[in-house]
């Protein structure tokens, strides 16, 4: 069961200093509903003007866009599994290739391509392939591996597939390591609770990238300033709907009041579990996780982490208190040890 | 930034040759069949053992997760600089005090040319250098970098000031430079106690910068990397003593350096103790700088203090300390680059959290992960 304490979520626009401001908004992202047509990214690069990302093919399934960057503020993620959707087992077909699946040769030859999306850091290539294979196979040992090419033989079944797509995008996080860190206070939080860079201020220096737990925020080359989702602050300031919500055909990409969002996520997962798909999980809606919760949460049918998310992330500014507290420890040891040095005997 | 991309090369040209491989008897040794059978695998690199990751991680087309910084070589760089600077500045007030003048002067004029340096390294690194004053718009003490910039705006001014006032005696006796003759010293004196007030925290917010950060190396080492920046500093501005000031006045530069070693090899030793996320301040390059800053560091100190009367092992020593102190910049700087281009340093301690909340929570082993 899929439990929702509304009780400790804290409304970060108030919490920031907004007077009774609006309910606070955001994405439900239901990827059982995602047939990948990359809507959202089209869109969301039509309305917030962004630059084009490299156009290559990065063998990543349908996924030519790679991870969340400067320039992608949608990404939509493709993962072909050799296993079948929910208790749905098919039976083998005549004529139908049947044995092990060449998903996994497949995925890990996709680990090792690059693109230039104009971005820094953009999209790194894999450091190691194997962690692909598992994104495949499950990150249980299932057995010992067939000695026959991958795609041959028969195991008298035909192989099962399923295909997860996923709408990634920025979670406005109730508690933002970027806007903690930002030192210019370009990053801001808006009366929606929703999290942005201001472009005008923004210098560039970076540091809101490599604090941001899900790895969103990245760097546009040339440009030298931070870039990522703004949950279109433009539309939802004129009570509009964010551009990737309104092209989602399917409606996997969900936008509205946090609290109406979760509860009709909560149903959401309920009916997927009763129709036989026990995999079903929400990710980023707990107020009480690492983030407090996040002001765009998904329905997952895999671990987070097959879909490139961190399983438990924590804002780093968890610790901060604790850290100025070691510094000062530091800096005081530091101060002794020069006293000390002059202090003792004469030289 | 692009990784180990094949840059060149056209994509399609991968999968043409995965195809062909496929066509081969034995898949073309494409399936690395080890790796994911859970045998060695990474295995030994360097000759060092590492932990072993377990067996079964996922990870989105096995990239990374987090982002890694965008920062290039200008902000390890800073970190030694602004550390020389606090090391300098120390050692400046302490000499000023104490009568000895030329470890003075040394130490206000290398603090002065080290904070000038940090202050271009810091608008160098900016991807908008044109909008540093962007930083003083704020005061937000939950960024690091804030703090940072209100230190460096308070230590700057004063170390100018003090290296500045080093000038005095080369101003005319008469009129009005007389009277800047005799009033710069003290100024000099007043800035320079105040420079060495900041200097510790010039010194030591750096760790806390890296820190609050979710690179699984540099967060998690949280407790020990101001430390490890401290005795860094210590080592550094003492070196730069050794390097500037005769041997007669070196002493407590001397002293300086075991002091700074000693703080330096504690807070990395206590790093080396932490489990997978320790790793890469052990092997790769971070490591491999690491130890060549241990190994100059070892040998800096025995020549600092084997060299009491020697001009020369005392320079030879300064500079070892020097360079150990840019090398365990450099180190802690590309360990915490490598942590988050691997998902394995985010996902796996993630996952182990989570299992242990889930043992304690449900009082019981861990539910198995898995649709």
């Amino acid at each position: 069961m899929v439990e929702i304490r509304p009780a400790v979520a804290v409304n970060p626009a108030e919490r920031a200093g907004y007077v009774d401001p609006p309910p606070r908004m955001g994405f439900f992202t239901d990827t059982s509903l995602c047939i990948g047509c990359k809507a959202c990214e089209v869109a969301c690069k039509e309305w917030n003007l962004v630059p084009v990302s490299g156009l290559d093919l990065l063998g990543m399934s349908y996924d030519n866009t790679g991870a969340l960057t400067a320039n992608s503020w949608r990404h939509v993620a493709f993962v072909e599994q050799s296993r079948p959707v929910g208790w749905q087992a098919s039976a083998p077909l005549a004529g139908t290739p049947t044995g092990a699946p060449v998903g996994v040769a497949t995925a890990e030859t996709g680990a090792g391509t690059v693109v230039d999306t104009g971005t820094d850091p953009g999209v790194p290539s894999a450091p190691d392939p194997a962690p692909a294979g598992r994104m495949v196979d499950g990150t249980q040992f299932l057995g010992m591996p067939g000695t026959e090419l991958p795609g041959r033989g028969d195991r008298g079944g035909r192989a099962d597939l399923r295909w997860l797509m996923m709408s990634d995008v920025c979670k406005h996080c109730t508690n933002a390591a970027c806007l903690d860190v930002c030192p210019t206070g370009s990053l801001f939080r808006t009366e929606f609770g929703t999290v942005v860079v201001q472009e005008d201020i923004c210098n560039g220096c970076g540091y809101c990238i490599p604090a941001c737990p899900y790895g969103v925020i990245d760097q546009r080359r040339g440009d030298g300033r931070a870039w990522k989702c703004t949950l279109c602050y433009d539309r939802t300031k004129s009570g509009r709907t964010p551009a990737c919500a309104q092209a989602c055909p399917t409606e996997s990409i969900q936008y509205g009041e946090l609290d109406e969002l979760r509860e009709r996520a909560r149903a959401r997962v309920e009916r997927l579990h009763a129709d036989g798909m026990p995999e079903a999980r929400l990710y980023g809606h707990d107020p009480t996780d690492g983030v407090g919760g996040d002001g765009a949460f998904f329905l997952l049918l895999d671990e987070p982490e097959v879909y490139g998310l961190p399983p438990d992330p924590v804002v780093t500014t968890r610790d901060l208190p604790r850290m100025w507290r070691w510094a000062g420890a530091a800096a005081l040891t530091m101060a002794a040890a020069a006293v000390a040095a002059f202090v003792g005997r004469p030289s | 930034m692009t990784g180990r991309g094949l840059p060149g090369e056209p994509l399609g040209e991968r999968f043409r040759q995965f195809r062909a491989r496929l066509e081969q008897p034995n898949g073309g040794g494409l399936r690395r069949g080890a790796r994911r059978g859970g045998s060695a695998g990474p295995g030994l690199v360097a000759g060092e053992p590492r932990p072993v990751p377990p067996a079964g991680f996922a990870s989105y087309y096995g990239r990374p997760i987090l982002k890694a910084p965008v920062w290039r070589h200008d902000i390890p760089a800073y970190l030694f600089t602004g550390g020389l600077a606090a090391g300098t500045a120390l050692l400046a007030a302490g000499a000023d005090l104490t009568g000895r003048p030329a470890l003075r002067r040394s130490g206000r004029l290398v603090a002065l040319g080290a904070v000038a340096a940090s202050t271009y390294f810091l608008i160098n690194d900016l991807g908008r250098p044109a909008r540093f004053h962007h930083m003083l718009r704020v005061a937000k003490p939950t960024s690091p970098m804030s703090m940072g910039t209100w230190i460096l705006a308070a230590f700057g001014p004063a170390a100018g000031l003090a290296a500045v006032s080093e000038a005095a005696p080369l101003l005319p006796r008469h009129g009005v430079s007389g009277l800047a003759r005799r009033l710069l010293p003290v100024t000099g004196r007043a800035a320079g106690l105040a420079a060495a007030v900041t200097a510790p925290a010039l010194a030591t917010y750096t760790g806390v910068l890296l820190a609050d950060t979710a690179m699984p190396a540099w967060h998690d080492a949280h407790p020990d990397l101001p430390f490890l920046f401290a005795g860094s500093a210590l080592v550094a501005g003492a070196g730069a003593g050794l390097v500037a000031a005769p041997v007669g006045q070196a002493g407590p530069a001397r002293r300086l350096v075991v002091a700074g070693a000693v703080v330096e090899t504690l807070a990395e030793h206590r790093i080396s103790r932490l489990g997978l996320t320790g790793e890469p301040y052990r092997v790769g390059p971070g490591g491999r700088m690491l130890r060549s800053s241990r190994l100059l560091l070892a040998v800096g100190t025995a020549g600092a203090l084997l060299g009491r009367r020697s001009r020369v092992l005392s320079v030879l020593s300064g500079a070892a300390l020097l360079a150990s102190s840019v090398l365990t910049r450099f180190g802690v700087f590309e360990a915490g680059v490598v942590s988050a281009r691997d998902p394995k340093y985010t996902v796996v301690p993630q996952r182990e959290r989570l299992e242990r909340q889930a043992s304690t929570s449900a009082g019981g082993p861990a539910a198995a992960p898995g649709g």
